[in-house]
């Protein structure tokens, strides 16, 4: 059951370069809410994302979600867009969204290439991308499996007004069916945050 | 899983495809050895005959060094590591496709070519079956280890150097292996057991290489 799902962090605290970033941070986000981190540059919201990614280790702190087969490691759950495209430029925007659907296991269907208005830019090179075409690609691998935790670092980055609606439009359902995300954001998502997290200042 | 390591090995050799990989200058290297050694060594058939097989074993170890340190630096550049470190496939059989990949588009060619480039070197066509197989089985391990080095410098600028030094000494038994087992030099009878010394030389790497790539890559990740 996705709508009984639960993301908790208790007591998370990181460390870069020896420097420690945040510490002490609890939050929970219930299936169909948006949590926003916000902050200043340098706060830690890319951090706190690649450690709910499972790409960093907390050095101490608990990750945590119910609802869930408790043997499903956390990082299977989720998606995680963050500032590199994870994209091949010699590779078709089609080739590079046909890799990423076999990796990751998601059913297959055309309409994906849709979600982002790509269907037009499939035989073209990646590379020949505009970088607010290449985050739409990148934003489309959100819709290509199903994931019940997003992670987006900064997704609104490069995107003009209409893509910012479609973003909308694809957070909302995603909320809708019991989703959750977690978003780093400087500017307003344009749908409701749920919670708010704020960072604060570098200190 | 098996569905996600196919669609890496797919990937992986289209990229090679439409970015030309290392091949052509790995080519290009083996090309030049094998033109340069007669030139050097002078017209002394005999000798060169001798000599052939460790230059042509030491050409295709070489070339294929060169490539080493780009085989998973892209992927860290671009961010495709971290997704495939969160998916279900263990990242040791991500590691190990990447490796096969590398050999399917880099060693596999080369263990094929170099052998018929033996003979601007004088060896005879009866040598070239040999030399083939001992090639082809030792290219696998030399892509193997080759990923051990390329995962350890996957994040650095210049990593060339670095790999040579890591990897040169890994390559040391891969090569004296390789080239007795040609049996040119010490005669057919030595022949048979250092080919099979150089089949377990690979099945080593076939078992360690990824376990190895895949904690250095993940050292570099966090």
């Amino acid at each position: 059951m996705t709508t009984t799902m639960r993301f908790k962090a208790k007591n998370l605290s990181c460390e870069r370069g020896g420097r420690l970033v945040f510490q002490n941070l609890s939050f929970e986000v219930a299936a169909g809410e948006l949590l926003e981190l916000r902050g200043a540059n340098g706060s830690g919201k890319s951090s706190l994302l690649r450690l709910l990614a499972g790409l960093n280790a907390p050095v101490h702190g608990k990750l945590t979600l119910e609802g869930c087969d408790p043997t499903t490691p956390l990082a299977e759950q989720a998606h995680y867009i963050g500032h590199a495209d994870a994209n091949k430029p010699v590779l078709t925007v089609g080739e590079n969204l046909k890799f990423w659907r076999q990796f990751l296991g998601g059913p297959k269907n055309t309409a994906a290439l849709g979600a982002f208005n790509l269907a037009a830019l499939a035989d073209d090179q990646t590379v020949l991308l505009s970088a607010g075409q290449k985050r739409r690609l990148a934003l489309t691998r959100l819709l290509i499996a199903h994931r019940p935790l997003w992670l987006l670092d900064e997704p609104t980055v490069g995107l003009d007004t209409a893509s910012l609606l479609m973003l909308q439009n694809h957070m909302g359902a995603h909320l809708k069916n019991g989703g959750m995300i977690v978003a780093a954001t400087h500017i307003a998502l344009g749908i409701k945050a749920t919670r708010q997290l704020d960072l604060g200042k570098v200190s | 899983m098996l569905q996600s390591a196919l669609a890496l090995i797919n990937r992986d050799m289209a990229v090679a495809r439409a970015q030309g990989g290392g091949l052509g200058a790995a080519l290009g290297f083996i090309l030049a050895v094998m033109v340069l050694v007669p030139l050097a060594l002078g017209p002394d058939q005999m000798l060169l005959q001798r000599l052939a097989p460790g230059m042509m074993w030491l050409a295709l170890l070489l070339s294929v060094l060169l490539t080493a340190d780009r085989m998973f630096a892209q992927d860290f550049e671009d961010g495709s590591l971290d997704i495939m470190t969160m998916a279900k496939i263990p990242f040791e059989l991500v590691t190990l496709t990447k490796a096969l990949a590398h050999w399917l588009t880099v060693s596999l060619p080369l263990a094929i070519i170099t052998p018929p480039l033996g003979l601007l070197l004088s060896i005879e066509a009866n040598q070239l079956p040999i030399l083939f197989v001992s090639m082809i089985t030792g290219s696998l391990a030399l892509s193997l280890l080759a990923s051990i080095g390329g995962a350890v410098t996957a994040g650095m600028r210049r990593g060339g150097l670095l790999v040579s030094l890591l990897i040169l000494p890994l390559y040391v038994p891969v090569l004296i292996f390789g080239v007795s087992a040609t049996g040119v030099n010490i005669g057919p009878a030595s022949a048979a057991p250092a080919l099979i010394v150089l089949c377990a030389l690979t099945l080593v790497s076939l078992v360690v290489a990824p376990w190895a790539s895949a904690a250095a890559l993940k050292a570099y990740l966090r």
